[in-house]
């Protein structure tokens, strides 16, 4: 096989790893508190501006700004839930996307304002690998090693805590958990929280490849809500699974078109899909 | 033990609940009979907290519960089941349970304590405590079971039992009744079980309520309810057309 083919599609599965991460969140969001947080990657956005003033302009060590970003997205997160969510709660849909969209313009509007639309970046160069005449990223195999390692952890968390099972629970059938003696709001607070935080672990990570500017979220967010409904919202095995699928067209198109191409070749792909599998790629 | 008071629930311009008051003494199986669209399942909603109530008070052990959310409910200690079985289908037989066993009280128990609760509960209605045991092979029978295992694993001291029978053959019927009677004598709770049928509930229930059109129309002994002019009237038709539940 062409070399850089293989080395094209080795990048496509390391990139699948990161947005994996992002999918779980947005259909952990969306399978228990029913709202689509369209705002999720300018979530990101945020948490890698922390991560760039924390480390590159305080000098706070790398691994301690990361956890900063990382609980300060937890908190924003559940900030989100009480100042927006919470209110439209029981709103028609087409309401809380539009909460939540004002929130993406609200926050990338921020950022303009407060930051500029310069592009910064961390600074921290990692190697690039080369094996057997392949050039790999550092950063981007260590993005998805932690990806991954997130994935898990998340996995165990909802199957072997009470708190977890309660989150599956409440998914399943919102409306009989109280009579299980479980408070919905503090699982809705729970739940708001951790995808909060796998919005900063993403950040963390994207912000080894990537400069930080107020709309990366535009760069990456259609394509993750794009995951999300391909594997069928709220389904966060198949969203995983998606995340891999799309990262794969986008390497596989970057390789023989070029990477803006790469995207038309995904969201074609996204589009007829959705005539064939209205409800996704995993549902019944 | 519970006092409904003027309790009334309104859909809109549809009175669902209108001024029904009733007692439940501590340790009885009170049975709540009425045909369907009686009203039978929004008071159980509303005392359960599903629902809030449009005006009037329940009390349980003279604290207000009326209009407070299910699950501060359920910490005081009312638990119930559905009419119709609402298991967690992604969840295993033995977590379904558990889980009301380690958030239907107040405090916070162990892992063991939540299990150990659970495999008592699960052993009392007669379901398997295998923990690979998944819901997707159970029958009618056996998902009512598992509404009654979850509902008696938060440990209350009232047992809201929604047409338990419903679905169920002849059989599973007397057997499920005698399940109830035995609940009430092991575990010491009180229990108000609805059913629309009246057949096999008169045998256990220490007294009952018949609601028609969400007004209370009879209160009192089994024995009375059947010759009493307004249930007959209700269950019967008034031309006597159709033919009520064999009692």
């Amino acid at each position: 096989m062409d070399i850089y083919l293989l080395e094209a599609i080795i990048n496509g599965i390391l990139l699948g790893g990161v947005l994996a991460l992002l999918a779980l969140g947005l259909n952990l969001i969306f399978g228990v508190v029913d709202v689509v947080w369209i705002c999720y990657a300018d979530i990101v956005m945020c948490g890698m501006y922390a991560i760039y003033f924390l480390y590159a302009q305080y000098g706070v060590p790398l691994p301690l700004a990361c956890a900063i970003a990382i609980s300060g997205l937890a908190g924003l997160g559940v900030l989100v839930h009480v100042l927006i969510i919470a209110p439209v709660l029981r709103s028609p849909p087409l309401n809380q996307l539009l909460a939540t969209g004002g929130l993406l313009f609200f926050l990338q509007s921020f950022a303009t304002l407060l930051f500029g639309t310069d592009f910064r970046n961390i600074g921290v160069r990692l190697p690039v690998l080369e094996v057997a005449t392949m050039y790999l990223s550092f950063a981007r195999l260590i993005a998805f090693a932690i990806s991954l390692v997130g994935a898990v952890a998340l996995y165990f968390f909802l199957k072997r805590t009470y708190l977890g099972t309660a989150i599956r629970a409440i998914a399943q059938d919102r409306e009989i958990v109280g009579l299980m003696g479980i408070d919905d709001r503090r699982i809705y607070l729970a739940v708001s929280a951790i995808g909060g935080a796998l919005a900063g672990l993403a950040a963390c990570l994207l912000a080894l490849q990537y400069d930080v500017h107020p709309f990366i979220g535009n760069t990456f967010g259609p394509v993750i809500f794009m995951i999300c409904v391909l594997g069928g919202l709220g389904n966060m095995i198949g969203g995983f699974i998606a995340s891999f699928v799309i990262s794969q067209i986008i390497a596989i198109g970057g390789y023989y078109g070029s990477t803006e191409l790469s995207y038309v070749f995904a969201f074609t792909f996204f589009i007829v899909l959705m005539l064939i599998r209205p409800r996704g790629l995993f549902a019944p | 033990m519970l006092a409904v008071e003027g309790l009334s629930k309104r859909f809109g311009g549809f009175l669902a609940v209108n001024q029904v008051s009733f007692e439940v003494r501590a340790g009885e199986i009170l049975g709540l009979i009425g045909p369907n669209g009686s009203g039978k399942s929004t008071t159980f909603n509303l005392i359960a907290g599903n629902l809030r109530p449009s005006s009037g008070s329940i009390r349980l052990e003279g604290a207000e519960i009326g209009g407070l959310p299910a699950h501060m409910i359920c910490h005081r200690g009312i638990g119930r089941t559905f009419q119709i079985p609402r298991p967690f289908r992604k969840l295993s037989l033995v977590e379904n349970v558990t889980l009301s066993a380690y958030y239907g009280e107040a405090g916070r128990f162990s892992r063991a304590e939540a299990e150990h609760r659970a495999r008592e509960v699960l052993e009392l209605v007669g379901l398997p405590c295998d923990p690979q045991a998944t819901t997707l092979g159970l029958g009618a029978s056996a998902l009512k079971k598992l509404e009654l295992a979850r509902a008696l694993a938060t440990k209350p001291k009232l047992l809201l039992a929604d047409e338990s029978l419903g679905g169920l053959d002849r059989a599973e019927m007397e057997r499920a009744a005698d399940l109830l009677g035995d609940i009430r004598k092991r575990l010491g709770i009180t229990i108000i079980w609805v059913e629309h049928i009246m057949g096999v509930l008169m045998r256990v229930v220490d007294r009952v309520i018949v609601l028609d059109h969400g007004e209370k129309i009879f209160e009192g002994e089994p024995a009375h309810a059947a010759i009493d002019a307004r249930v007959t009237e209700v269950y019967l038709g008034k031309s006597h057309g159709e033919r009520a539940q064999p009692v």
